[in-house]
């Protein structure tokens, strides 16, 4: 599972007013339950995130005399062409994460949220794959689409010889198969998503658009996706930032190849981290996603200051 | 009338459903079929029922895949992480729900970025400083890590709980006399038990299956958990199909028998974690 990002809404904490009376010592022993939390926060995220913005800056190798090398880096970096596929593999990534999981999820949600019979018993089936750790999900996909032991031969016999090919070694297809891996087992995470959302729709709303006419479809792009927007738009956040860091499919079912073509910047940061031993230049592809994360999140806090209920 | 018009057929429904079914779930059955397999048979038929069931390629994965010793060490590490987490987390949750901090919206901020934080950002440098305190290819050092990486989660999932609480049993206790501590371990503990059910599973999960972090900090093969050691398994007999799929099956049973088991914990703290207000 990729990190969950918690996102606190500031205005759920009623303010209450902190009486005159009360000294130094009350106050530090409130704190003293947050401390522990905050401190290792702050050893593990926020200290090295900080070095790791200044190693971008030098051209250090793990080992030995750190020197300031300005922007070099960076320079490097934009003259880089593995770098540039992998910001283009990374960008291909978000753009097939918005639309097909998104779609699929939906499409679920909404089957789900018309039924009742059997509704638990779908939506644990839908969500199993994603509690099922990355190692196996690829275990699974690599034998199916595996050009000799897959279905590949089996639908060439019958005629249909299209998966017949090692599909995670051809460089036009690796990185759409390990997408569609780590889709597979992402989507029934997203119809849970939007059927909660969707179950908390008015049901009236859909009675007046049924008495009016509406078909499924109008029903679900005037009654379900309007009312359902603040879910939807905070996945779209979610698989934004996710898709930039991006990293156990790709290092597990073709470590970034063949000849990078399937090369994200997850993998080309630790590439260059823990096989070439150049901190300073993968502190430089690092300092690139978070921008990306940055301005991911900067767009959800303008939405949400712009009075989305997000 | 009206009825009739309500009447909507849920035939479509269900077709939908069941497609979407078996798109999520004949790829693990392919898997545990496969497992059953000789990789001679699975060259002939990949995907369909075995010949005979052979139980053969499960004990000799649980033998090269060195099973004994890696649940071992994952278990090791879920529960520390487990434990330090949900005490950390506690504490914290029940400050931010019920005290009445200073500040707190420098805090909410505060782990704004500290939980967006893109890993690859801290991982190097936090790699570094690891193996200066002599913590890499050490269980604890992996543990530090994961405790620091899920107890906002937990938190925050656990705050959410508290929150919800009704104040009177807590003014109850306090007009007692109770302090801040008795407070929290007499009632709030008790009372949000759910809630530390939820974010445990939720972290032991997420310890079982994490990649990134324990293949990086613990490159040590006897040291390994159940997920770093499989990829290096299913590298190593990368051509025994069999073999490599029995040994993913023994990764996810303890976690399909779980799930089954305590389905609505997972999905609401899998999937509410980050979501809820």
């Amino acid at each position: 599972m990729a990190e969950s990002i918690v996102i606190p809404k500031s205005k759920s904490q009623p303010v209450k007013v902190i009486k005159p009376g009360q000294s130094f010592w009350p106050t530090l022993g409130r704190w003293s339950f947050i401390l522990p939390l905050l401190i290792l926060n702050l050893i593990i995220v926020i200290i090295p995130s900080i070095f790791g913005l200044l190693l971008a800056f030098t051209d250090w190798s793990g080992y030995g005399a750190i020197n300031f090398i300005g922007l070099e880096n960076f320079s490097k970096l934009f003259q880089d062409a593995i770098f540039f596929k992998s910001l283009t593999n990374n960008l291909i990534w978000t753009a097939l994460f918005l639309t097909v999981p998104i779609a699929v999820g939906l499409l679920g949600a909404y089957m789900l949220a018309g039924i009742k019979r059997g509704q638990i018993l779908f939506r644990v089936i839908f969500f199993l794959p994603y509690v099922f750790a990355s190692v196996v999900n690829t275990q699974i996909w690599r034998q199916i689409l595996h050009p000799r032991v897959g279905i590949g031969p089996i639908l060439a016999e019958y005629g249909l010889p299209f998966l017949d090919f090692p599909i995670f070694g051809t460089r036009e297809t690796a990185l759409f198969a390990v997408a569609f891996v780590d889709g597979w087992h992402f989507w029934g995470f997203l119809v849970i998503l939007y059927l909660a959302a969707m179950t908390a729709v008015d049901a009236e709303l859909y009675e007046v658009a049924r008495l009016d006419g509406a078909s499924r479809f109008q029903q679900f792009r005037f009654v379900t996706l309007p009312s359902i927007r603040p879910t939807l738009v905070f996945t779209i956040l979610m698989i934004t930032i996710w898709s930039s860091l991006v990293f156990d499919y790709v290092f597990i079912m073709t470590g970034g190849g063949p000849a990078n073509s399937s090369e994200v910047m997850g993998t080309y940061l630790y590439q260059n981290a823990f096989q070439r031993f150049d901190v300073g230049y993968a502190a430089s592809v690092g300092v690139m996603m978070s921008l990306w994360v940055m301005l991911a999140v900067a767009g959800f806090v303008y939405l949400r200051r712009r009075g989305w209920e997000i | 009338m009206l009825k009739q018009q309500r009447a909507q057929s849920v035939l479509p429904n269900y077709i939908v459903l069941t497609l979407l079914a078996l798109f999520a779930l004949v790829p693990i059955v392919i898997l545990f079929l496969n497992s059953v397999k000789t990789t001679v048979e699975i060259g002939r038929n990949p995907i369909g029922f075995p010949q005979e069931i052979r139980l053969d390629n499960y004990l000799e994965a649980w033998d090269e895949g060195g099973y004994s010793n890696t649940i071992r060490n994952s278990f090791i590490m879920m529960t520390a992480t487990i434990v330090a987490s949900l005490t950390i987390a506690g504490l914290a949750a029940y400050a931010l729900a019920r005290l009445k901090l200073r500040g707190s919206s420098l805090i909410a901020f505060y782990f704004l970025v500290g939980t967006s934080v893109p890993p690859q950002l801290f991982m190097v440098p936090l790699f570094v400083m690891w193996r200066q305190f002599g913590l890499i290819n050490t269980h604890l050092g992996l543990i530090i890590i994961y405790v620091g990486l899920y107890s906002p989660f937990a938190t925050y999932l656990l705050r959410s709980y508290m929150v919800s609480l009704p104040e009177e049993f807590i003014e109850a206790a306090r007009i007692d006399g109770a302090n801040h501590w008795q407070v929290f371990r007499n009632i709030i503990l008790p009372l949000s038990w759910p809630g530390f059910l939820t974010a445990g599973l939720v972290i032991g999960l997420n310890v079982w299956n994490e990649f990134l972090f324990a293949v990086t900090f613990l490159p040590d093969p006897s040291l390994k958990p159940v997920a770093t050691s499989l990829f290096e398994f299913q590298g190593r007999f990368s051509r025994d199909w069999g073999l490599t799929s029995a040994g993913s099956v023994i990764m996810v049973i303890p976690i399909i028998v779980l799930f089954l088991l305590l389905q609505r914990r997972f999905i609401e703290g899998l999937t509410q974690g980050g979501l809820k207000g």
